[in-house]
This record gives C-alpha cells, structure tokens and sequence, in this order.
C-alpha cells in the first residue's frame, strides 16, 4: 500500500489570488480541500478605535480606505449616518452629484472585480479591458474630486466640490461608450465554454444558507432573494430612477457574475437618468455649523454598497467625536461562509469561489 | 550534405562538422527563442491595448529578451535549504537537453534537415516525452508544496495528452505509410493534411497546446492558483532553462505542426518561385500566432475537466478519426 499523508498548505498572505492579504490555511488530499481556516487581520489599522478620537469630517479619509475599490459609497455610509442623527437637509445638486459618483464607483468596482475574477481563472486579457474603462471613471472621480483612489469627496451636509465645467457631459458620454464595450465583454467571456465550465455549479449555496451567513449585495442576489437597499429601503434619492434589481436563481459563481454585470447595465440606468435629471444650479452644501457635532443618541444606517449592505452605527455623547462608531463591513460578513464552500473542493476552484465572492481586504479587516 | 555525412566514417573531423552544425542550430535555435518571447510579448500587447516591450533596442524593443537574459544570468543563484541539491541542479537539464534533441528531425526545407531519420514522427514523440521528467523532478526536488501540486499536474496532464497527439497523428502516417518527415511533407504535394485529416488538426492543434503547457492548459505553472506551479523555487539561469525548454517546445511544436498539417516547405499553386525556407516561416510564424491568440483569449481549464476532456472527448475523437481515415483510404484510393 502506497502511504499518503495529509498535507497542510498555507494560501497567502502573499498570494497573487487572494485578493490582497487574506490567508487561508488548507488541509488538503492531493488537491481536494478537507478544510479551510481563514485568517485574517494582516491589514487591520482599527478605523473604528481611531475614529473615536476624530471629529466626523476627520473620518471621512479613514473610510476611504475600507473598501478602496468603492471608496465614495463608503465615503456616504458615514455621511449619511452623521446626517441622519443631526436630521439634515441635503440640495439636490449635492444628492445628485452623490449619487453620480456613487454609481460611477459601482460601476468601477463591478469592472475591478470581472477583471481580476477573470484573471484568477487564468484569462489575462479582460483585466487590462475592464481597466480600460475603469481608467475612464477613475480620471473623471479625479477630476471632481481630486483624488483617483481615495476620494474623500463628501462632507457632512453635501459634497466637497462641485462638478467642473463639461463633467456632467462627460458622464453623459460615458453612459453608451459603456453599454457599447459591455457587449463586448459578454463576447469575450460570457459565451467562452472554458469559462462556464470553471463557473457553473460552483460555490453553490441556497437561499436559506446564504441568509443564515448574513451575505448581502450580489452574494445574496445570486440566490434568488430580490433584496437592494437603493429600492427597498431607498436613501438620498434612489426613489427618483426607475432601475432593476439584477436576480439570478443560481447561487453559484455563474449566477453571481451575472449579477454583477447586470448590475453594470442598471447602475448605468441610473446614471443616463440622473444626469438628465441634474440640476443646473444650487448649492452643494447644506447649511451646517463649522464644528459638526451630532447631537446626542444613536443610529444605525445601510446602503448598498458594490460589495453588499455596508452599515454605519453611530453612538454620540453630543461631542463633536463620536462616542462610539461601528462599520457593518459587508466584505467581512461575505467571508464567512467561505469555509463551508472550499470543504471538498479542489484547489482550482478555491480561486474560482474565492474571488465570486469578492472581497476588498480593507473593508474585511477594518 | 547531412545525409552524406550520416553514411560516413567515424572520425575527429565529422565530429567536428556535427557538433559545429549543432551549435549553429543551437544559435539559431535561441535567436529564434529571443525573438519568439519578443513577438509574444508584442503581440499580447497590441491585443491587449499595452505597447509591449519598446524601451530597450528602439521602439520595437529589440534587445528587451537579450537584456532579460543577461539580467538572469547575472543573478544569485539559490537553492533552497531543504532542497535535494543534485536533483534539483539536474532537472533544468533534463528538462531541456530533449527540447533541443527532437529539433534535429524537424526538416525545414528539403535540404535542410539535420537528422533525415526514417522514424522522425516516433523519434519527435519519445523524446519530447521525456521533459516531464525534468519537470517532475525539479518540481519533486524543491520541496515545496506549489512546486510539488505542479508537477503532479504537469505529469498527469502530459501524459494523459500524449497520446491524443499521438493518435492524432496516425492518421496521417496510414494516408502517407511512412514515419519520416521528408516523405510526410512530399506526401502533400496534391493538398496539406489539414485538408485532408482536419478532425487529426484539430485534436493536434488542442493536444499540442496542453502539451507545451500553454494557455487554457497552462495548469503546471497556472500563476494564479500554485503561484508559479513546479518551479516556484526556481530563480536565475536554472529558471530560465525551464522557460528555455518551454520555448524552444513552442518552436519545435509550431514546426511539426507546419510539416504534418501545413505541407512544411511547399508552396501554394503557382507561388513556388518564393523560396521554401519563406514558406515554412510564414507557415511556422502562423502557428505561432495562433498559439498566442489562445493565450490572450481563454481562460485556464480546471484538472479534472482536463483530464475528462482529454480521455473522454480528444480520445475517442482521435481514434475515431483513425477509422474514418482507414476507410477513405480503401474507398477513395487517393494515396
């Protein structure tokens, strides 16, 4: 008889696949996965425990760099929470600009995440298209906000700057450039054999399953469950559009990529309306006080951000600090059900699960 | 002039010519390999919206790989503690001295070819069997669990391709009853195989590509999942001759692929004023270029859809084909 052995192998911290530094400890059999330990914490800078000690304008940065890949829908979770305790009215001008970033930021996100999907199964060429089209909204979120990755864009009562001349157009261009090269990606990838043979039944959860784990936005939305904040609980002004919510029944990596390139098309929906919709004129900022402080009490806030239901908890004494400050991460709470799907996979499709589930190491680790 | 001296006497003086000859191969060998890294890198790069390589040797970069080599051969050379030291030294060699070996049957034009061997096709197959064995045991020697997940695939993955390619090409050797490459090439003189065998083309086309490990097939070394695959601990110039190994097989693979499918050295109809050695190039360049388009286009196949692919569809496909050929034979009296 020929001995074999269990073999414990460790994936990552440095791993070009885990997305960042994300380490998983394996036991393997040859290649099938007999159990996965996720270890996390190699990025953590406790944003939480900082911004206790900050004012709320401070700790815009600080959400930045959470989920970096989306960093304007984090930059409004902390916002929109501050607002929502002092009970501010925001103009529409600043609403519209929000959501004009926040979509773009989606749609950035959405092509960061098929680019690198793409790239762990072993297609080279999608990534540096998606980044193509992501250079596009990353120089037009620069040229409004000055920054390409961490925007720091929003303030409590509004936005930091208004649109330059010639920016809404440019979004309004974008719009059918986008639609155009979308077609172009279903070409390339949707339709390719090899991939559907990587995607299809794999990662497979229920609908059940995936509620029990808490997973949100596509990882929830792969599953069946029609559930988007933007329409069932809408914030700022997402009531204004008429958009879909991208459902797929799958609940496997292919249901999940579907999702998210639907949601490309719907975020682009909103986009063509809203900057129609935007407002020649008004103010970008709301009448606030020079030190912001929220009064006293609590309040907790969602919205959807590219990668789920993104929360923000505040507690305040009434100080112009937060007494307390707690981020629902979704990146975090889509993690966990990771073990449960690698057990008596293969180490190919580790990646293949992994990277649907998409996460952003920041946000995962605080 | 190669056939003359293959009949004649041993000597000092014909050792010299053959190992002379060899290392002209071997010269034009890696001029083709530098050049063929190059036009990779710059055909990926058009395909992929980057400039490819246009800093070093003018705006085509034409000294980019030269500078690269030399940038590997400069380099520490390290071997890992718990490394089996002479295996882990042996295997880049074992892994590229056949690379080089089977390049000597390949006839280029119809008088230059270096071995004219009666069983060219049989030789070409054998010894390019014997990389995986290089790349088992450099993946073996190692000691790391990367290295040692890649070389199981690289070795379950060539062999279970092998013989798809070679039962591929059976039906070529039934239509022309010969072995040797010259008679398989002048066999085509009234249409190319890939006319007449293009089920054997395809199963070719797909079998050859896993065996040279390239894209969709490039699990041994798949980057994103075993990080490198077998030679994850390799660095400097015992790297570079696996990657040597790999390329000189990109050569001789788009080679045997010119003369079994794509008539080697013969011209198309009335164009047979431009010399054959140009024929085999443009022919050859093709090839190559198809290979590089798989790897800008597909994604990577996961190990066991490999392997069912390669026993469950190329398999019978090819044996099927070895039928359908041998009726058309009796029938159809072409040959």
């Amino acid at each position: 008889m020929l001995r074999t052995e269990e073999m414990l192998l460790n994936v990552g911290p440095q791993h070009p696949s885990t997305h960042g530094v994300f380490r998983l400890v394996l036991k393997i059999d040859g290649e099938i996965i007999k159990e996965a330990k996720p270890v996390i914490g190699y990025l953590h800078r406790g944003t939480e425990k900082l911004a206790e000690d900050l004012q709320y304008t401070q700790i815009i940065p600080y959400t930045d760099r959470m989920d970096y890949l989306a960093a304007m829908t984090n930059n409004y979770i902390l916002v929109h929470a501050v607002e929502t305790m002092m009970d501010l009215k925001i103009p529409d001008r600043a609403e519209y600009l929000r959501v004009i970033t926040m979509e773009l930021g989606r749609i950035a996100s959405h092509l960061v995440w098929w680019g690198t999907y793409l790239l762990d199964i072993g297609a080279t060429s999608p990534f540096l298209y998606a980044f193509r089209e992501r250079e596009m909204i990353i120089n037009m979120l620069n040229e409004i906000s000055g920054g390409r990755l961490t925007f720091n864009y929003m303030r409590v009562g509004g936005v930091k700057w208004d649109a330059p001349e010639g920016w809404i157009d440019k979004v309004r261009e974008f719009v059918p450039y986008m639609r155009e090269q979308l077609k172009g990606y279903h070409q390339l990838v949707t339709g390719n054999e090899i991939f559907m043979n990587r995607v299809k039944g794999v990662g497979k959860y229920t609908k059940e399953e995936a509620l029990n784990y808490s997973l949100s936005g596509a990882n929830l939305r792969c599953t069946g469950v029609k559930w988007d904040l933007r329409k069932d609980e809408p914030y700022s002004i997402y009531d204004r559009f008429d958009f879909d919510v991208a459902v797929q029944d799958g609940g496997d990596a292919w249901a999940r990529y579907h999702v998210r390139m639907k949601e490309i098309e719907e975020s682009l929906k909103i986009l063509e309306q809203a900057v129609e919709q935007f407002p020649s004129e008004g103010d970008i900022l709301a009448k606030v006080p020079k030190i912001i402080k929220a009064p006293k009490g609590e309040a907790f806030v969602r919205i959807e951000s590219p990668r789920g239901e993104i929360g923000c908890y505040i507690a305040s004494d009434g100080k112009k600090e937060p007494y307390r400050l707690k981020f629902r991460r979704p990146s975090f709470y889509n993690l966990q059900i990771l073990p449960k799907l690698l057990e008596g996979e293969n180490i190919a499709n580790l990646i293949a699960i992994l990277g649907a589930i998409d996460i952003v190491l920041g946000e995962v680790d605080g | 002039m190669v056939e003359e001296l293959l009949y004649s006497e041993a000597g000092l003086l014909n050792f010299g010519i053959f190992f002379l000859l060899a290392t002209v191969l071997l010269l034009v060998v890696l001029g083709f390999v530098t050049y063929a890294i190059l036009a990779e890198r710059k055909v990926m790069g058009f395909m992929q919206l980057r400039h490819g390589p246009n800093q070093v040797g003018g705006r085509w970069g034409l000294l980019q790989t030269v500078a690269d080599v030399l940038k590997l051969l400069l380099k520490e050379d390290t071997i890992p503690k718990l490394a089996d030291r002479p295996l882990f030294i042996l295997a880049p060699v074992i892994a590229f001295a056949p690379a080089f070996m089977v390049l000597a049957t390949i006839p280029f034009t119809d008088k230059l070819q270096f071995a004219d061997i009666g069983v060219g096709l049989l030789y070409y197959i054998a010894i390019s069997g014997l990389t995986t064995v290089g790349i088992v045991t450099g993946a073996w020697a190692s000691n790391n669990k990367y290295a040692l997940l890649g070389g199981m695939r690289a070795a379950a993955q060539m062999i279970s391709y092998e013989i798809p390619l070679v039962m591929s090409v059976l039906g070529i050797i039934l239509l022309t009853g010969s072995l040797n490459l010259n008679e398989i090439v002048e066999a085509q003189k009234n249409g190319w195989f890939i006319i007449w065998q293009p089920i054997a083309f395809t199963v070719f086309l797909i079998a050859s590509t896993a065996e040279l490990n390239r894209v969709p097939f490039d699990l041994p070394e798949a980057e994103s999942e075993l990080v490198a695959g077998f030679h994850v601990e390799y660095s400097g110039f015992r790297w570079a001759f696996f990657m040597l190994a790999e390329y000189v097989y990109f050569f001789a693979m788009a080679s045997l692929t010119t003369v079994l499918f794509l008539g080697g050295w013969l011209p198309l109809p009335f164009l047979d004023f431009i010399p054959g050695a140009v024929w085999f190039a443009l022919k050859f360049t093709a090839v190559i270029f198809i290979l590089v388009w798989f790897r800008v286009t597909f994604p990577r196949l996961r190990a066991d859809q490999l392997m069912e692919f390669g026993w469950k569809v190329l398999l019978p496909v090819a044996l099927a084909n070895i039928f359908l050929t041998a009726l058309l034979k009796e029938w159809l009296n072409i040959f």
